[in-house]
């Protein structure tokens, strides 16, 4: 192959400045190597035609065919240019609005620019001044549309006195002059009389690019392998867009040609200028607003230049800022609570396939040689994954496959330099990503574990910041090739270093789902579980001793939950807040015990009292993690969260858990009394709207009365829901595994509970009720101007009884709107996203803390303005004065005062504005 | 014309014209060439002030803006003045 790769390590080179200019048709005619005048492509033998438009001097597409021009094999030949010459010339679509500019800042008698000497003087000077002070394109743009303005502006030459007239572009591509049409023919004069003086302080280098040229005389057309053709199975050829195109341009440029030699009609003349005009102009781009698309034959439009550079599919989105990658790898994704939060387990397909290089050396030339005896699929002795070679690359840059066949022969060629292609094996340090790679959690490193099976396994800890669950997502894994790369991985981009978010100074890390549900029930009040239970929820946990059993009753030990879950702790851990399942009793405060559980006191890294749930241990909102994060470091952190992990997926495992509909079963009783509450409500808004009618209703503030009965019924409807929950809510108590996982934060919320057991409520759309549909009513169903509740889209039933057909559709009218709300919001962030990717992504902070972009322009004297790092910040408060007066104090005091909660109120409301709702929603993939 | 009021907006940061003497020391300590700096428009409300009050202030001049913040306590910044 090409040269070993060494040689392209270390280049790195700094583009200074990109120059652009216009092709002169000298350099058109010169760098062309055949003019093409023929429209047809092969003869009837199927061979190119000499001067058409597949003339092998612009090189060849075929294999076996050489290239006139350099003789290059299909490999070999870049492809050269041709060039068409135009019987007349024609506008370039792309500078249309530099003509405009010039042709109205012009004189059209002299071609000198229309302002006087000192003017020129003047401008030259602010655009040199603007030079020395870093201006860009942008502010060049500004100046030179300012010059062109005061230069149009006038109404008499000053050089020669000529008066001007106004000259206007009749879009696209035609300019008149006060009515008169100005061919592409007197353009080009004009445009050549402009002297080069006067192009500076027009933002146009004459050096390189002479304004006639805007206009062409001759069109180079591009090589054949840009535009190859290709061979259908049938045999025939079809040829690509842009050839298509070409042809078109030659006949015309035929028919323009022979009409104008023999001397016809000038009116026929100009009707196919304006056909060559046309064809040309839709070779650049067949997409330029005013003039109907080129298509192809069967109607699909054409694929011209400007088409294959543009857009997401586009040569620049698609193929230059996106490259695909080798060493990669794809599938669907899957759970393990075994596997520690830093390691992802890859199949063995996978990793037999995927390889890292390394590189031969005196010292590992032994270990290279013994790895490629291995072969290309190894196993041990008991049958399981080994790490084998698939390829070696030698010195010179050759590579070898490695097969069971010739795998002594290889090793024994070995030598230092060459590189050894060794497949995957445990400990190896991988990219692991998921789209859509919103943050830079989106993508972390993790450890390999080979595992069998056909999908990539981590822990659940993990997938809150890949937003993954397992309902068929796939990710995506690199394998790292250099030694700088993995080293940078390991230290920055590791998952146990990312436990942190940037985003909120909190844990994106945490328990989910389970993980809470298990730990609720582990350390929930006092919970005991026998020492056979014990060691179970303690497998695979290291852990110095077996708590003290707090009972023995028949022979038996029992140990307490709490004392379990203490194992897991840092030895010197201290700690109080209150949990998830805290009721706002306010018990805490006066220091007596709460009835609860739900406040939670760690001293010396035993958990004395509380319930360990979400606010614990949670993604986004574990306090516990966040701590030890915080003062322990990421190795005690990702210990922390593998112990707790197992731990709580032991625990439920121990104890058993499931849920089903009838958790939302309640008794009769209740049932009458919703019904009853719900009926006062109807009734309620019965009242309302006759008061309404008759005139009496208190109008709000700033409202209208219709608006004041809207608000009036909704919070009357509200309040219905909200106690038909509550009246629910007092026959589901914490012995309910829905509520244990409502209330402790694993899954859903008591509001779901409520639906569910109670009733669902009002639908809104818009967040108001329901009217649209029929004239004066939603449904036929109702009377036409019912204000009433049911006409308006509440429902009173609740998920479990079912809801009757009005209210079904009323609530797939409130349903719909979800969906839209969703769909608009993903796309809308999606493009918000990606333009302030554009406009950030070559900013970096460099030693001196400042934030400067590539061109080592200052975007912040100091990062952030402080120089903080906002992961490193506990939620978004700098000083969290509450936490040191608790570390100084103790814990009691910083109660006493209440710092935490009022005057810093924001700490515990900051991480909430997560994902609450937004996932699950579209079902599978 | 221009209204000094402005100044006094809490939003509006503070503003200084560097002195000539002391720009070379400012541009060593922060690493940076003069066009590597952020701008500020001539037409900048705030400069209009400026000009008002201590005359007319040439373009490429620096100008030290001191932010009170939260968390950094004071964070200066620097700007050219370029034309507009």
């Amino acid at each position: 192959m090409r040269a070993p790769i060494i040689s392209m390590v270390g280049v790195l080179k700094r583009i200074s400045s990109i120059k652009f200019a216009l092709l002169s048709p000298d350099e058109i005619r010169r760098m062309s190597a055949i003019k093409v005048i023929t429209p047809d492509t092969y003869d009837e033998d199927g061979y190119p035609k000499e001067m058409g438009l597949v003339d092998p001097h612009m090189g060849v597409i075929e294999p076996g065919l050489r290239c006139k021009t350099c003789g290059g094999k299909v490999d070999e030949c870049p492809g050269h240019f041709g060039h068409i010459e135009l019987a007349l010339p024609v506008i370039h679509i792309g500078y249309v609005k530099e003509i405009k500019k010039l042709l109205q800042s012009t004189c059209s008698s002299c071609g000198r620019i229309m302002l006087t000497e000192d003017q020129i003087k003047e401008y030259n000077k602010i655009l040199k001044n603007l030079k020395d002070l870093g201006g860009d394109l942008s502010d060049l743009e500004h100046i030179t549309k300012e010059i062109v303005n005061d230069a149009a502006s006038r109404g008499i030459c000053p050089h020669c006195g000529a008066e001007q007239k106004k000259v206007v572009l009749d879009k696209p591509y035609t300019f008149r002059e006060e009515g008169h049409k100005l061919s592409p023919k007197e353009i080009r004069e004009r445009l050549e009389k402009i002297p080069d003086d006067d192009l500076i302080p027009l933002g146009i280098n004459p050096e390189v690019a002479r304004p006639e040229w805007m206009v062409l005389t001759v069109l180079p057309v591009p090589p054949v392998t840009v535009r190859p053709s290709i061979t259908l199975e049938s045999g025939d050829r079809s040829e690509d867009d842009l050839t298509h195109k070409l042809v078109d341009i030659l006949r015309i440029n035929q028919r323009v040609r022979e009409n104008r030699d023999s001397g016809s009609p000038q009116l026929i003349i100009e009707d196919l200028w304006e056909l060559l005009q046309y064809h040309i102009t839709t070779y650049f781009d067949n997409q330029t607003s005013g003039i109907p698309p080129a298509r192809h034959r069967s109607g699909r439009p054409l694929k011209t230049l400007v088409q294959r550079l543009k857009g997401k599919e586009g040569r620049f989105r698609s193929n230059l800022s996106g490259k695909r990658v080798n060493f990669s790898s794809r599938t669907v994704i899957s759970p393990d609570p075994y596997l520690s939060i830093n390691e992802v387990g890859v199949p063995i397909p996978a990793a037999r396939e995927l390889t890292v290089g390394l590189r031969v050396t005196p010292h590992n030339i032994e270990k290279a040689k013994e790895l490629v005896l291995r072969g290309n699929s190894p196993v041990d002795e008991e049958g399981r994954y080994l790490p084998g070679v698939n390829y070696i690359i030698r010195s010179d840059g050759r590579r070898i496959k490695v097969t069971e066949k010739n795998k002594e022969t290889v090793a024994e060629k070995i030598e230092t330099g060459y590189i050894v292609e060794r497949q995957l094996q445990d400990g190896d340090i991988v990219l692991f990503n998921r789209q859509p790679s919103l943050h830079r959690m989106s993508m972390m490193a993790h450890e390999v574990r080979i595992l069998p099976g056909k999908t990539f396994r981590f822990n659940l800890a993990v997938c809150p910041p890949y937003n993954a669950d397992f309902d068929g997502d796939e990710m995506n894994l690199h394998v790292l090739q250099s030694e700088e790369a993995r080293a940078e991985a390991r230290i920055i981009m590791r998952v146990q270093e990312n436990i942190l978010s940037p985003r909120f100074g909190g844990p994106v890390i945490g328990g989910i789902h389970d993980h809470i549900t298990g730990m609720f029930f582990l350390t929930h009040k006092d919970a005991k579980f026998t020492e056979e239970e014990t060691l179970r929820i303690l497998k695979g946990i290291e852990y110095d001793h077996l708590p003290e059993p707090v009972e023995e009753k028949d022979g038996v030990r029992y140990y307490l939950g709490k004392d379990i879950f203490s194992l897991a702790l840092p030895d010197d851990l201290n700690m109080s807040f209150r949990g998830s399942i805290c009721q706002k009793r306010g018990l805490c405060k006066l220091g007596k015990a709460c009835p609860d559980d739900a406040f939670v006191k760690i001293e010396d890294g035993r958990l004395i009292t509380g319930t360990i749930d979400e606010k614990a241990i949670g993604a986004f909102k574990g306090k516990i993690l966040d701590k030890i994060a915080r003062e322990y470091g990421p190795d005690t952190t990702r210990k922390f969260l593998d112990t707790i992990t197992m731990m709580s997926i032991g625990t439920i495992t121990v104890r058993g858990f499931s849920t089903g509909i009838a958790d939302e079963d309640i008794p009769e009783e209740a049932k009458r009394q919703i019904d009853e509450l719900l009926n006062k409500a109807v009734r309620k808004v019965e009242e309302l709207v006759r008061a309404y009618r008759e005139g009496t209703l208190e109008q709000m503030p700033g409202r209208s009365m219709e608006e004041s009965l809207e608000v009036n019924i909704m919070r009357e409807l509200g309040k219905a829901r909200d106690g038909a929950g509550e009246i629910a809510g007092r026959h589901l108590g914490l012995e309910n595994p829905a509520v244990v996982m409502a209330r402790s934060g694993a899954r859903a919320s008591m509001l779901n509970l409520s639906q569910m057991a109670g009733s669902i409520g009002q639908q809104a759309v818009r967040g108001e009720r329901l009217f649209r549909g029929y004239y004066q009513r939603t449904l036929p169903h109702f009377k036409r101007g019912d204000l009433g509740a049911e006409a308006h889209g509440f429902v009173r039933s609740s998920y479990k009884s079912g809801l009757n057909p009005t209210e079904y559709f009323f609530h797939s009218m409130g349903g719909r709107e979800g969906l839209v709300d969703t769909a608009v919001r993903t796309s809308r962030s999606g493009y918000m996203q990606r333009r302030l990717i554009n406009a950030l992504e070559d900013l970096k902070v460099v030693e001196d803390r400042s934030v400067r972009n590539t061109s080592n322009t200052i975007i912040q004297f100091t990062y952030g303005e402080d120089g903080a790092d906002p992961a490193k910040i506990p939620a978004g408060i700098a000083v969290d004065v509450g936490e040191v007066v608790s570390d100084i104090l103790g814990e009691e005091y910083s109660d006493e005062l209440d710092i935490k909660e009022s005057s810093f109120g924001t700490k515990d409301e900051a991480p909430e504005i997560e994902m609450d709702d937004l996932d699950e929603e579209g079902g599978d993939e | 014309m221009s209204d000094a009021k402005i100044l006094l907006h809490h939003l509006v940061p503070e503003h200084q014209i560097v002195r000539k003497e002391e720009e070379e020391e400012i541009l060593r300590k922060l690493k940076a060439k003069k066009d590597e700096l952020p701008k500020i428009r001539k037409s900048d409300p705030v400069l209009r002030v400026l000009e008002s009050a201590y005359g007319t202030i040439e373009e490429g001049t620096l100008i030290r803006i001191l932010r009170e913040s939260e968390t950094a306590g004071m964070s200066v910044a620097y700007r050219v003045v370029v034309r507009g």
